[in-house]
């Protein structure tokens, strides 16, 4: 079970989190389909370091940034989300 | 009843006192301190079961873990283990013991006759022999018999417990390497945990002559266990009987700890969860056997496992016994038996044999055949003989020389218990020289010391130990000069075609191997499957390795070139009530009750779990079917008034200067122009533009709406609303708060609705000029603050009266009350199923799908008009949302009145060879009593165009076809003037 140090509660159990996605810039309306489609069913599911959204659900209840091995499970980094679309970065 | 085999001192046992106990219905003892393994050899019982496939009469093999063939089911009192390991049972006064997977008793098994079907049953013979006519003509049988066990016939009530725990140090394993990196670590102040699987500390010091710091090994380990248990200044945790089961990421390791004699009331097992700052794996060693023919007989046993039996329980297992090694330890093992009076010759596999431990044996007089091995044994349910040839020997015929004996004694050489090493990430490595895989690079936080790192002398395994806990100064001392351990790979008698055994419990012989190699099953994945090695339930932890050496020799690889399968947990079996723990009956998933749910019950009402909801589905009354009380609730809404309470209906409230903003970029509908007081239908969707949910949103005052989400979707909505707000809007301020639990709803509906909500008192004027439908209004309702909302879901006049939870029970009573005169009726959650059903109303999950748009419900308002970017809106535009060919909602009449259309009927169309299509189903399906006929729901390719063409569809339905025509999916009141009425 993943200990997930929460930017705001500090470390938790892996069993009061959400995973939520992997942090995408999302394209504006006027984008193509391929572009779209793209953006809502391909994942990047690295090997290695691999940026994802968390949920703290059974905690505060906040969304953070978190960097994960998915080769060693080891975390990287955990951070609060910025401004709309640092997610992107 | 004496016991033949118990030597007159000696071992970890009280005997002083007497147990008795049972197997296959005879009586025998033992004493305290037993295992059930060690109180049946020392009665002299040899056979205590039969293999798993061929029937073979087995004996015990090993004398712990590890233990392939001694699977009891056990009684004691109510208490019933169907598939207990004899040698981790400790004994108890009064346990009934029975050999599984033999019938009519364990000698005269009548399934024995398989193996001499055995050439019929190779590798993969389900896939074989089994297939003409077909699989199922012989998988009754084949399953009657397969298995270990009878199930028992009652459920387990017995209260499983799980914990968690912490600390800085977890050591596994109470052996030399374990005891000194426990006693390292706390004396440097660390907290530790140090678990062993065995009831008594020590590990091989339990039975080996050896000594640390000037003490008996044993002595020094129980000492150092007091001492640990004893310090002031840490916390120090030493668990006992506690196998390490499984390591988890994240340094998170199951314990599963075995509880004293099974007290009544409790579980047999406590499951703990336990975080470590650092592991150290102190799990020792597992002895090989050697494969040769007939090498399963009862009888034939692992080197150290015997000594063990003398060691611990003082069992001497045999007068005579010959000893088959491939390495020197063998050696240190027939030294111990032949000190306590056994007659030992060695055989070893090696052709130059040379040590201090193969002097030690020359200078006791103990025989020693160089470059031989056994050829076969004698006996069938007991070993009585033995056949020693040339261990080169390919010849199948080549007979050998006889000897008598009545043990055989085998020493594969050591394998490193490397498993939760591997379950961490860790990678093993082939280490030609000790003939094993050892632990090569971890993956995690951890270290192995000792026998489980391949430091097999005692002397390694405490320095080891000692630094591992991150010990200062000198580590313990062993006072003996450390043998040298050398083993040579030899798995197996090099002759082909004969039945040599591998995998006991699972009778993988190396002729089976052999077949997986001939038919290109080389990959190690594969021939664990093909052959099913290592896959019963000791998981072949005495198999794999001598598998993996015998395929390498088949396909010219080194065991390292074949490689391991994957460890995976439990490192050994642990019961379902310990992995389910309190999570069991209406614990598994905690139900919801209605603040009224006492109330309901008064009422009469059949509840059942709807979603995360137990709530009434309907109220029968004496001697009323729960069919003809349904009929009966949508009656009396549709004639007169009903009551129902809809407590459960999500309530997240959206505050804050940017909550017309937010709400209105989040749901499909349109939400800034709503006006205060009023209500409005609403969509909610998933990014990928698919119905997430529905609603009634509600705008309280400019800055305030009240959502409406589902009953069951109230927690995915509240965890979208925070997604979209943290992850997308930041810069919204709008905060959200799931009010759900804090408001008793019910909901008066009908057509005398009005007449029953004249008689309350209320400062809320109920007037439809000042409250229409889907308006609402805030005040007082008989003095108690409460909120008044004009929405319906069946389709008639209705009134939805929230107050505070508290006051719910009373207002129920109330409103019962208040509309005695005429005949108010409460109702429950099926009666609205078919009400909503009649009306056309959806229910999101019922009657939408994963892929279901808006449109396709025909809901196209926002889609036409709503222009900024609403979640899920590009989705709408894509070529898969724009095809005419998609699933639409509609209406289905059925030709025949019988019954209902059957819910999720197919509907089809008949192509070429009369085949079936599906065209889509039926979602939703009742018998209407409003109108006398079923009326249904469908989501149907090109729906809309079948409604405009009144289309005559055809249902299938498992074999059955009923016709139906495709109508608007309404069926009641289309113009929607009973909302008013």
């Amino acid at each position: 079970m993943l200990l997930i140090p929460c930017p705001f509660c500090g470390p938790r159990d892996e069993s009061e989190f959400h995973y939520a996605g992997e942090p995408k810039p999302r394209p504006a309306f006027a984008a193509d389909d391929a572009t779209w489609g793209a953006y809502l069913f391909d994942k990047a599911n690295e090997k290695g370091p691999h940026r994802e959204l968390w949920h703290h659900v059974g905690g505060c209840r906040r969304l953070f940034l978190m960097t994960r091995d998915t080769v060693t499970h080891r975390i990287l980094e955990t951070h609060a989300p910025g401004q709309h679309g640092e997610g992107q970065s | 009843m004496s016991q033949p085999r118990r030597l007159p001192s000696g071992g970890f046992i009280d005997r002083s006192k007497t147990l008795s106990f049972t197997f296959e219905g005879r009586r025998y003892e033992g004493h305290p301190g037993d295992s059930v393994a060690s109180a049946l050899l020392a009665n002299g019982v040899r056979l205590v079961g039969r293999s798993f496939k061929y029937h073979r009469p087995r004996g015990l093999l090993a004398a712990g873990v590890e233990e392939p063939n001694a699977i009891l089911d056990l009684q004691l009192g109510a208490h019933h283990d169907p598939n207990a390991r004899a040698t981790m049972v400790p004994l108890v006064e009064g346990l009934e013991l029975t050999a599984v997977n033999a019938s009519p008793s364990l000698r005269r098994d009548k399934r024995a006759i398989f193996d001499r079907f055995a050439r019929y049953l190779p590798a993969g013979f389900y896939y074989k022999t089994f297939i003409r006519p077909k699989w199922e003509t012989f998988e009754g049988t084949i399953r009657q018999a397969a298995g270990l066990g009878r199930n028992s016939a009652t459920s387990d009530r017995r209260f499983y417990e799980q914990q968690g725990a912490r600390c800085d140090l977890l050591v596994v394993g109470a052996g030399p390497a374990g005891i000194a990196a426990a006693l390292a670590g706390a004396a440097n102040g660390q907290s530790v945990w140090l678990v062993e699987q065995e009831a008594l500390p020590g590990g091989q010091l339990l039975w080996r002559d050896e000594q640390v710091d000037g003490q008996p090994g044993h002595a020094w380990a129980k000492a150092a266990i007091e001492r640990l248990r004893a310090l002031p200044n840490v916390n120090v945790t030493v668990k006992l009987a506690t196998q390490a089961a499984a390591y988890y990421d994240h340094n998170t390791l199951a314990l599963t700890e075995r509880l004293a004699a099974p007290a009544v009331g409790w579980g047999p097992e406590r499951l703990w969860l336990v975080r470590a700052g650092r592991v150290v794996l102190a799990t020792g060693a597992l002895e090989r056997p050697i494969a040769f023919p007939d090498n399963d007989r009862p009888g034939v046993m692992l080197a150290a496992a015997a000594a063990t039996y003398l060691g611990r329980w003082g069992v001497l297992p045999g007068k005579h016994i010959v000893l088959l090694t491939n390495n020197d330890d063998g050696y240190a093992s027939a030294l111990l038996l032949h000190r306590a009076g056994a007659q030992v010759g060695i055989v070893d596999v090696r052709p130059q044999v040379d040590g201090a431990l193969i002097k030690a044996a020359a200078v006791a007089g103990i025989d020693v055949l160089p470059g031989r091995a056994l050829l076969g044994v004698e006996g069938e349910f007991s070993v009585t003989g033995v056949r020693i040839g040339a261990a080169d020997t390919s010849d199948a015929k080549e007979k050998g020389q006889g000897f008598a004996c009545d043990l055989v004694a085998v020493s594969g050489g050591w394998s490193p218990a490397a498993h939760l090493f591997s379950q961490s990430g860790g990678k093993l490595a082939w280490d030609a020289e000790l003939a094993c895989f050892r632990p090569a690079r971890s993956a995690q936080e951890e270290v192995s010391v000792g026998a489980a790192n391949g430091a097999f002398t005692l002397a390694a395994a405490l320095v080891e130990g000692h630094a591992a806990g991150g010990g200062e100064g000198p580590a313990p001392v062993a006072s003996q000069a450390d043998p040298t351990y050398r083993a040579a790979p030899y798995w197996r008698l090099p002759v082909r075609g004969v039945r040599q055994w591998i995998d006991f419990q699972h009778d993988v012989t190396t002729k089976d191997v052999e077949l997986a190699a001939r038919e290109s099953y080389v990959s190690v994945e594969h021939l664990k499957r093909y052959t099913t090695l290592g896959m019963a339930t000791d998981q072949g932890k005495t198999a794999n390795v001598v598998g993996l050496g015998v395929m390498g020799e088949e396909t010219g690889r080194t065991p390292g070139e074949v490689g391991t399968t994957t460890f995976r947990p439990p490192y050994t079996p642990l019961t379902l009530g310990a992995i389910a723990g309190l999570n069991r009956d209406s614990r598994l998933q905690t139900r919801r009750y209605l603040p009224l749910h006492t109330a309901h019950l008064a009422a009469g009402a059949a509840c059942r779990d709807y979603g995360l909801w137990y709530r009434p589905g309907c109220y029968p009354l004496a001697g009323e079917s729960e069919a003809e009380a349904i009929q009966r609730e949508v009656l009396a809404v549709r004639r007169n008034v009903g009551l129902m309470d809809g407590s459960s209906l999500g309530k997240i409230e959206v505050t804050g200067p940017d909550a017309a903003e937010f709400v209105n970029r989040l749901y499909y509908n349109e939400l800034k122009t709503l006006k205060p007081g009023r209500l409005r239908y609403c969509l909610l969707l998933a990014e990928k533009g698919t119905v997430f949910d529905d609603g009634v949103v509600a705008r309280m005052a400019p800055d305030r709406y009240l959502l409406s989400p589902s009953s069951s979707h109230t927690d995915g909505v509240m965890a979208m609303l925070e997604e979209w707000h943290e992850g997308e809007w930041p810069d919204l301020k709008v905060y959200f708060h799931n009010v759900t639990q804090a408001w008793a709803t019910l909901a008066v509906s009908g057509p005398r609705a009005r007449e029953v909500m004249a008689k309350l008192s209320t400062d809320i004027d109920l007037s439809d000029a000042a409250l229409p439908h889907m308006a609402l209004a805030d005040g007082r309702v008989e003095g108690v603050a409460a909120r008044i909302a004009r929405v319906s879901f069946t389709g008639e006049r209705s009134y939805e009266i929230s107050v505070p939870t508290s006051h719910g029970a009373a207002l129920w009573d109330h409103l019962l009350a208040l509309g005695r005169f005429a005949s108010i009726t409460p109702y429950g959650i099926e009666s609205l199923m078919t009400l909503r059903t009649e009306k056309g109303y959806i229910l999101i999950g019922r009657d939408t799908d994963g892929v279901t748009l808006p449109q396709d419900l025909g809901v196209t308002g926002p889609l036409r008009n709503k222009t900024i970017d609403y979640v899920g809106r590009r989705s709408l535009f894509t070529p898969e949302a724009r095809r005419d060919d998609r699933k639409q909602l509609i209406g289905l009449a059925a030709e025949d009145a019988a019954s209902p259309l059957p819910n999720g009927a197919h509907l089809v169309e008949r192509g070429p060879h009369n085949r079936l299509r599906s065209l889509g189903f039926v979602t939703s399906s009742f018998a209407s009593p409003t109108l006398g006929r079923p009326v249904a729901l469908a989501l149907v390719e090109r729906g809309r165009a079948l409604v405009e063409a009144h289309a005559r569809l055809e249902l299938y339905h498992l074999g059955q076809r009923r016709f139906a025509r495709a109508v608007e999916p309404c069926f009641y009141d289309p113009k929607g003037v009973r909302l008013n009425a």
